[in-house]
């Protein structure tokens, strides 16, 4: 092999698809089969799930933090609610793409206060944003039913197709298909030399702008496509449940999300979706053992994994399991921990 | 003779202290230009002016005759101005494979394509190859950045500002810190620069000066205390009495 195709060969190590990566969706996929009575607390993983994999794109990828998030999930969920109550967009699928593109307009718009600056200016600033338009929210309640929320909200089928049904089926699914494509699309994003770039100026953006790399044009671009992911993460929440209140602003949305991808981990896409299905399990888990005080192990859990460090705790969690593939597989197919940091 | 990088009665302070005062240089294309001078001469500060990672307060910096005194860091790198930093800005998370490739797709123009993978184009494959090849870096092109040795390190900053392919290099301190041992491998790169390259040297070690620029720039207090040809700069009493004088005491 040639030094150059060896090169070539390397540099889309990372973009090849590994058989734990199939294996993942296809367990996704299969849970949609095994458990036909928990379709509402799974649709509400792979909402949570997207809506985490969109931090995770400026997180993960291009280190701008933010405690707002929830401003993109919050204008996404309302425009969704809107187009669907006044029957503007009455498709689904079209409506989903409608409610995305503006919360990207509002993601490339308010791109700009956040590139600016560093953490704890970003922290603030993403946080200021997603109150203001909270408060904005509630008063104009005559577009946004204010405190009440958006009520008498009524879903047409899927591609005129698929109805939403009382059980949650059409729904999984349909989010699972979301989930699926943008993941697709992250995926291929993110290991391009466009994501590449991303991942310099988040170690180094002093090198990154010293090698060309336009900086601040990059940063927009990502947060405005995270915007939009969010977006579809909103909307998917009001198309799937069939309201839309203020709580979709909330700093415990954008702060839970934070705690989903300290549990997943950055930087790899997978963080936010396992993230997602540990968190809600954790908080099921807590809230029926103690209802009142599942808040307590939860924060528990939080300050032990930093603590700890995940990659230590998933080698211990993983120590036997790896012992056996050891003695069946080989010493070489062991499950390492994923490589992420954060 | 053409001029490949000039400044024109550049000023910078911080605060009330003047770090560059009516500093008037001029780089002929394809010279082996230094520029030293005794710590906190403010070296630094004029590389970092001439990158355009700060603004001067006044002056003009001209790259082959074009005024860039106002370009961003990136806009001036694709015009051809690169350099290595004194302490090294590499991606500790990054592979030096990742690290020379996104300074190869940029400048081709690849950077922002956002759909196709990296690795896919074979005239970016060729060149990174080329590269890490000629830096000693093809058998560490996997590990990542922060796990290299030192002196890896070191070429690697290098190759990375090689990768822009740039008209001008400015170099930082190429060898600063590097062991002995590893010394050569740099000298050597640096030294096979081709000669239509033009290099501006930033050095503290006489020997690599005297060895490889053919015109000297001494900076003192931020203004320039003389230049020329190096045995003329090596005679100058004035030089001999603030910088070599000092070097040699401390030898």
């Amino acid at each position: 092999m040639t030094a150059s195709s060896d090169v070539g060969y390397h540099a889309q190590r990372q973009a090849r698809w590994h058989y734990g990566e199939a294996a993942f969706w296809l367990v996704v996929l299969a849970c949609g089969f095994l458990f036909p009575t928990r379709y509402l607390i799974m649709t509400d993983i792979l909402r949570l799930a997207l809506f985490a994999m969109s931090l995770d794109l400026i997180l993960g990828y291009a280190g701008i933090v933010s405690l707002g998030h929830a401003a993109f999930f919050g204008v996404g969920a309302y425009a969704a609610g809107l187009l669907a109550l006044h029957g503007i967009i009455n498709e689904p699928v079209l409506a989903l793409i409608a409610a995305g593109l503006a919360a990207m307009v509002l993601g490339f718009a308010t791109s700009f206060l956040v590139i600016r600056g560093v953490d704890l200016t970003r922290l603030m600033v993403t946080l200021g944003i997603a109150l203001l338009l909270e408060a904005l929210a509630e008063r104009f309640s005559n577009i946004t039913g204010g405190t009440d929320g958006l009520q008498g909200i009524e879903m047409q089928p899927i591609l005129g197709e698929i109805p939403f049904d009382m059980f949650g089926k059409a729904g999984f699914f349909y989010s699972l298909t979301v989930l699926f494509v943008l993941f697709l699309l992250a995926r291929r994003i993110v290991h391009s030399p466009f994501g590449l770039s991303l991942r310099a100026i988040k170690n180094n953006p002093l090198r990154a702008a010293a090698i060309g790399i336009p900086v601040n044009r990059r940063l927009i671009a990502i947060y405005t496509l995270a915007a939009f992911y969010a977006g579809i993460a909103g909307a998917l929440f009001t198309q799937t449940t069939a309201i839309a209140s203020l709580d979709v602003f909330a700093f415990d949305r954008s702060a839970d999300l934070m705690l989903v991808l300290v549990i997943g981990g950055t930087g790899y896409l997978y963080g936010g979706l396992i993230g997602a299905v540990i968190f809600r399990i954790l908080q099921e888990v807590f809230s029926t053992i103690t209802p009142q005080y599942w808040q307590f192990w939860i924060g528990l859990v939080l300050v032990v994994i930093v603590l700890v460090g995940r990659q230590r705790l998933l080698r211990w969690v993983l120590y036997v399991p790896n012992l056996v593939i050891k003695q069946v597989a080989g010493r070489k197919a062991v499950v390492a921990a994923p490589e992420s940091d954060a | 003779m053409t001029i490949a990088l000039e400044t024109q009665n550049l000023e910078k302070q911080f605060g009330g202290l003047r770090v560059t005062r009516d500093l008037s240089l001029k780089i002929e294309q394809g010279a082996r230009h230094a520029l030293i001078g005794p710590n906190g001469a403010g070296k630094t500060t004029v590389i970092n002016q001439l990158t355009g990672v700060l603004k001067p307060n006044s002056g003009r910096i001209l790259l082959e005759g074009q005024d860039i005194t106002d370009l961003p860091v990136h806009k001036r790198v694709l015009r051809g101005l690169s350099r290595t930093f004194q302490i090294n800005q590499l991606y500790p998370d990054l592979t030096p494979l990742e690290t020379i490739g996104l300074a190869v797709s940029e400048r081709l123009g690849h950077g922002g394509d956002w759909w196709r993978r990296m690795g896919t184009r074979n005239d970016v494959n060729d060149e990174i190859a080329d590269l890490l090849t000629r830096f000693h870096l093809l058998d560490v092109m996997n590990e990542e950045t922060v796990t290299l040795p030192y002196g890896k390190q070191r070429l690697l900053e290098i190759a990375v500002a090689i990768a822009a392919k740039p008209r001008v290099l400015l170099l930082d301190e190429p060898a600063a810190g590097v062991p002995e041992s590893e010394r050569h491998d740099i000298l050597a790169v640096v030294g096979s620069l081709p000669r239509d390259v033009t290099v501006l040297l930033i050095e503290h070690d006489m020997d690599l000066v005297f060895s490889f620029a053919d015109r000297i720039s001494v900076l003192v207090s931020g203004a320039l205390l003389t230049e020329g040809p190096p045995d003329q700069v090596a005679r100058d009493p004035q030089v001999k009495a603030v910088y070599l004088g000092e070097e040699a005491v401390n030898v």
